[in-house]
This record gives structure tokens, sequence and C-alpha cells, in this order.
């Protein structure tokens, strides 16, 4: 299954990247690489094998519903490129 | 076609998908509080605020107040449960996707029965219902400024309900609404606080049009931006007609135009077009790395169980049968979670008139809890002292007026109510003669009284009557019998005057 630049596209355009043509060419053949090397699995026959939601064998991990510490405020929004000391600050939304 | 048709030519079919926040302390995966209303940015940590290298833990009473919920919806739970990352870009959002469940819920296949209007009961179907993370707030800027975010929502435990399209009118979406919170309050899941967004509403609505013979199902709109159960009702009637209209003048029929999502504009009372989707989001779903899978045991089921007991639309009918309240009173009491409901019993139990107990824990009671902003588990007055209260007036021994002052001195020391009486010597005047010549005098002192009393008339003549009771009652610190000041008041201004009470 070889993608297609147009797939690479849509890709780029749900992480937000603009690519050039040539990024996107070079793009489309460096993925094409990595999902040519990931199916060399559908080698191996999976057939009864459970689908695995998770690599680590433990299941059950929880907290307790006990409040801890929060930021103080200036420290949440120090790293922020742009706020008005009570909230984050970011352009204009279109909805 | 019919010139006049009475019935609407079609049928309203409606489903619903409901968010609700959780009653935790904190939030879904860190130790941030969960509540509405602090100031911005004040409960935020790296792991709400999606910082790189951090690491969500379950807050497990989210967890369990989420099977309350699903449980109580009859709904299938299911024994292995994931969480997934569901990836988008907005600003409410800091990690860039929000973690919740996409194939494997934890629990499917459910309902809740609702009242119909001819008395009986309807199922409506619960498709699923998952637990995720909310997004924060965005305040949207005014033309050219900025938009303002606030992530103390973000990262706090969300409910999503998801309904089948079992609702076929407006009214029919209301109800199932007020059911869900009627049973999500009682059970302290939620406290589906519309106003507050604590519940959230969408409707996905069409109609199922009988045009020559057939039926044809008109294009799904999807209905947002409801702020109360009256602008869902609203909102579905409006969308009904509209639709129908539509119908009629482009025939357009499901699957013929893209998916279509509208806003209700409660001023003006209509829906507005926000866009068409081409094409499903693309959110790219994947299992969130971070949070190991949950297995829901037999044993972790039973407790569950076990903390549900009665369903609220049954104690609601219980109460109202075996104390004899009003439904009303039953329904409010209900509402108002199961340990204030508890108390009632135990209060009502030690009355001779439960609705007096009904009375008053939805006014005095309710009112304190308001003001001091406790639960009915901080309330210091046990039941049964309240009862000892309350029952004093049952037997006259004081007034309603002496057993207020008694009850907040109650709240403040938490001493006995017969100890407070005695102390300050509350015990209620309730002999004839004495209160008979505390009239007589009262009235010897103010000869004016009998003069307006005569000059007067109707209510303003009523209003007399009153002003000499205060009198009485000012002589008597509170303390006198008020039906039998009022009978004592009226027959002497009738009797010195000779013009009748009306």
């Amino acid at each position: 299954m070889a993608l297609s630049a147009e797939q690479v596209q849509a890709v780029a355009l749900l992480a937000r990247l603009r690519l050039t043509d040539e990024e996107l060419a070079v793009m489309t053949g460096q993925l094409n690489k990595i999902v040519e090397y990931v199916e060399q699995l559908h080698e191996v026959d999976t057939k009864d094998v459970e689908p695995l939601a998770h690599p680590l064998p433990i299941s059950n991990v929880f907290r307790e519903d006990r409040l801890r510490p929060s930021l103080p405020r200036d420290v949440a929004l120090r790293n922020a490129p742009d706020t008005d000391g009570e909230f984050f600050l970011v352009p204009p939304v279109l909805d | 076609m019919a010139t006049s048709t009475e019935a609407t030519p079609y049928t309203i079919v409606i489903g619903l998908e409901v968010h609700v926040q959780l009653l935790t302390e904190t939030k879904l995966f860190c130790g941030c509080r969960n509540r509405f209303g602090d100031p911005p940015n004040t409960n935020v940590c790296p792991i709400c605020l999606g910082m790189p290298g951090v690491l969500p833990v379950m807050n497990q009473k989210a967890f369990q107040l989420a099977l309350r919920a699903a449980v109580a919806l009859n709904c299938q739970i299911a024994r292995f449960t994931k969480w997934d990352r569901k990836n988008y870009y907005y600003p409410d959002l800091p990690k860039n996707y929000q973690i919740s469940q996409y194939d494997l819920p934890f629990s499917h296949d459910g309902y809740l029965e609702i009242p119909t209007a001819d008395g009986g009961t309807k199922r409506v179907g619960i498709i699923r219902v998952h637990l995720e993370e909310d997004a924060g707030k965005l305040l949207h800027a005014e033309r050219g400024g900025k938009s303002q975010v606030d992530l103390n929502r973000a990262g706090t435990p969300l409910l999503e309900i998801v309904t089948k399209p079992d609702m076929n009118s407006p009214a029919e979406a209301r109800t199932f609404l007020e059911e869900l919170r009627l049973l999500l309050r009682y059970l302290e899941v939620s406290d589906c606080n519309m106003q507050e967004g604590s519940l959230r509403c969408d409707a996905n609505i069409n109609l199922h049009v009988q045009h020559n013979g057939q039926t044809v199902a008109t294009p799904i709109v999807e209905v947002k931006n409801m702020n109360s159960f009256k602008a869902v009702e609203a909102a579905m009637a409006y969308e009904a007609r509209r639709q129908y209209e539509e119908w009629l003048r482009t025939g357009a029929k499901l699957g013929e135009v893209p998916k279509e999502t509208r806003g209700w504009d409660e001023n003006r009372a209509v829906t507005v077009s926000q866009r068409r989707k081409e094409e499903a989001s693309d959110y790219r779903y994947f299992p969130e790395p971070d949070l190991v899978p949950v297995v829901v045991s037999e044993q972790m089921l039973q407790e569950v169980r076990s903390q549900i007991g009665e369903f609220p639309a049954q104690r609601r009918l219980r109460l109202a049968a075996e104390y004899g309240i009003p439904e009303y009173d039953a329904r409010v009491i209900v509402e108002l979670g199961k340990a204030f409901a508890d108390y009632f019993e135990q209060f009502a139990r030690g009355l001779e008139n439960p609705k007096n107990a009904s009375n008053w824990m939805l006014q005095d009671v309710q009112r304190t809890l308001n003001a001091k902003g406790w639960t009915i588990e901080q309330f210091p007055v046990r039941p049964e002292k309240l009862a000892d209260l309350v029952s004093r007036i049952e037997r006259r021994e004081i007034n309603t007026h002496a057993a207020r002052e008694v009850f907040a001195e109650m709240i403040e020391s938490g001493r006995d109510p017969g100890a407070i009486i005695a102390e300050r010597g509350l015990t209620m005047v309730s002999d004839e003669q004495q209160l008979k010549a505390i009239v007589d005098q009262v009235l010897d002192e103010n000869p004016k009284v009998l003069e307006d009393f005569k000059k007067k008339k109707g209510k303003k003549r009523k209003q007399v009557a009153g002003f000499v009771r205060g009198l009485i009652m000012r002589q008597t610190k509170g303390r006198a019998d008020a039906a039998l000041v009022e009978r004592l008041v009226n027959e002497a201004l009738v009797a010195r005057t000779g013009v009748p009470l009306e």
C-alpha cells in the first residue's frame, strides 16, 4: 500500500504543517518507506492473537480523589507567549 | 395533498448527546481542584496544562461515579475498558488531544424510563456512556482583540451519554433531561446545572414525513447552544417546524445533503446554521499510551450496585405515599440527593405530621445549607434532634417563631432543644386567661387602634388586627400561641368597637 501525495497533504493539514511541493515529495517518499517497513508485520499470522490495548500487562492504576496543590497562576502563565496576567491569550478564534 | 390536517403529517425523531461533569474533588488525571467559578487559571498544574513529560493517573472516584451512572442507566458494563486520544487543535485543549474513549467505552446499551403524557412510561435507549476529560474555557474576543483561555476546567471528569433517537416530541426530550438530572443528582454523580455548564446537551433531530403512502426521512440536523431545559424544548419545536417547511420547499431527503449543525439563538428563538460537514472530522483516534486499561471486576460492580439502592423515581413515589407529603415536595427532596432524602425520612419519622418535616427541610434547613455552603452531611443538627424541636411545635409547647430561634442556636452550639428552650424561657404562652389580660392591657394603652379599626374597611381593617397581634407578640417576647392570640384579638376588637372583622 503506497501513500499518495494527496494523502500526505491531508495528514500534513491535520498536523497543521504547511509543506512546499518539494517537501511534500520528500515526505511522501520517506513516509512510504516507513509504511513499507511496518508492513513487514503483515507477514506474521495474527489469526488467534487478541488485539492489544496497552503494551504493559498492568491494569486498574488509580489515584485517590485527593487535592494536591496547583501551580501559582504567575508560574502557570510564565511560559505562555501572551497573557494578561489572568488568562492565556490567543489569536481570536473563529468557530 | 389534504387541505387540512389536524395532526402533523410527520413524526419527530430526536436523539440527545449529554455531557455531565462529575462531582469529584479533583480533576480526572491530576490533583487540581474540580470547581466551577474559581479565578481563571488557578486550578492548573503541569498535567492539565499539557506540559511534556507528565503522566496522567485516573481518579478512582471519577471512575466509580461513572460506573454508578451507567449501572443506574441500565447499561451493559464492559469488563475491559481503555482510553484513547482524540486529536484536534483548539486553544481550549492544551495537549492538542482529548483523552476520551473510542472503541471500548466502559458501558453501552442501556435505557432510562421516562413518564409519558398519558401517565405511562417509555424507555429511551442509551447507546453508550463513556468517561472523558473536559476542555478549558475560551472567552471570545471583541472584534480585533485576543481570545482569553481559562484552563481551570481542562482535565475535569466528564461523562458523555448518547441516547438512541427514541424521543418523538420536544416535550419528551425535555422530560428525558429532567429524569436524567433527577437520577444523577440523587446518586450524587453530578449537580447537573445547565447554567454553570455541568450538564450540556446537543440534539440530533429529523422528521419522518408521511408522503404518498411512504415514509420519507429528512436530513438530520445537530442543534447546539441550548442552555436550559426550556431552550431544548423550544429549539426542538422550532426545528421540527423549520425542517417540515424546508422539506415542503426543497424535498431534500436524508443523505442528499451534508449534515448541518445549527445553533439555538435564545433571543430570537430560532436556530441558525453554523456549518455543514462535508465529511466526518478526522480525529485520528489511537489508544492512550499513558493510561493503562481498567478491568471491572464483579466485586467492583457489586459495590456500585449496593451504593445505588433504591432508585430516585421509586423513592419519590414512596416518599409521597408513605409520608403523605405533596408530590412536588417528594420530587425536590429526592432531587437534593440521597443523603438529603435519608435525612428527611429520619426526621419525618419523629413527627406527628411528616408535612412539617418537608416544610422544615425545604425552607429552614435548605436556606441554612445554601447560606453556609454546606452539604446535608455537614449540617450539624442530627435529624432526631430536629424532630425533637419540631415535635414541640406540634405539641404546642413552643411556637414557630421561638422554634426558629432555637434552631439557630442548635446550629451554632449543637445543644439540645429542650435545654435551650428552658434557658431562654421560650415555652409557649397558651393560657387563655393570661393572654386575654395582655390583649386588654394593650388595647387600653392604644385607644387609637380602636378608632382605626372602626374607620378602616376590608383589608385595611384586618391590617389593624395584625398590628395589634404584633404588639401582643412583643409583650410576650414572641412566645404567645399565635392562633390563640389571633382569635382573642379579633374577639376583643369586635366587642369593643361593635364593627365586624370584615
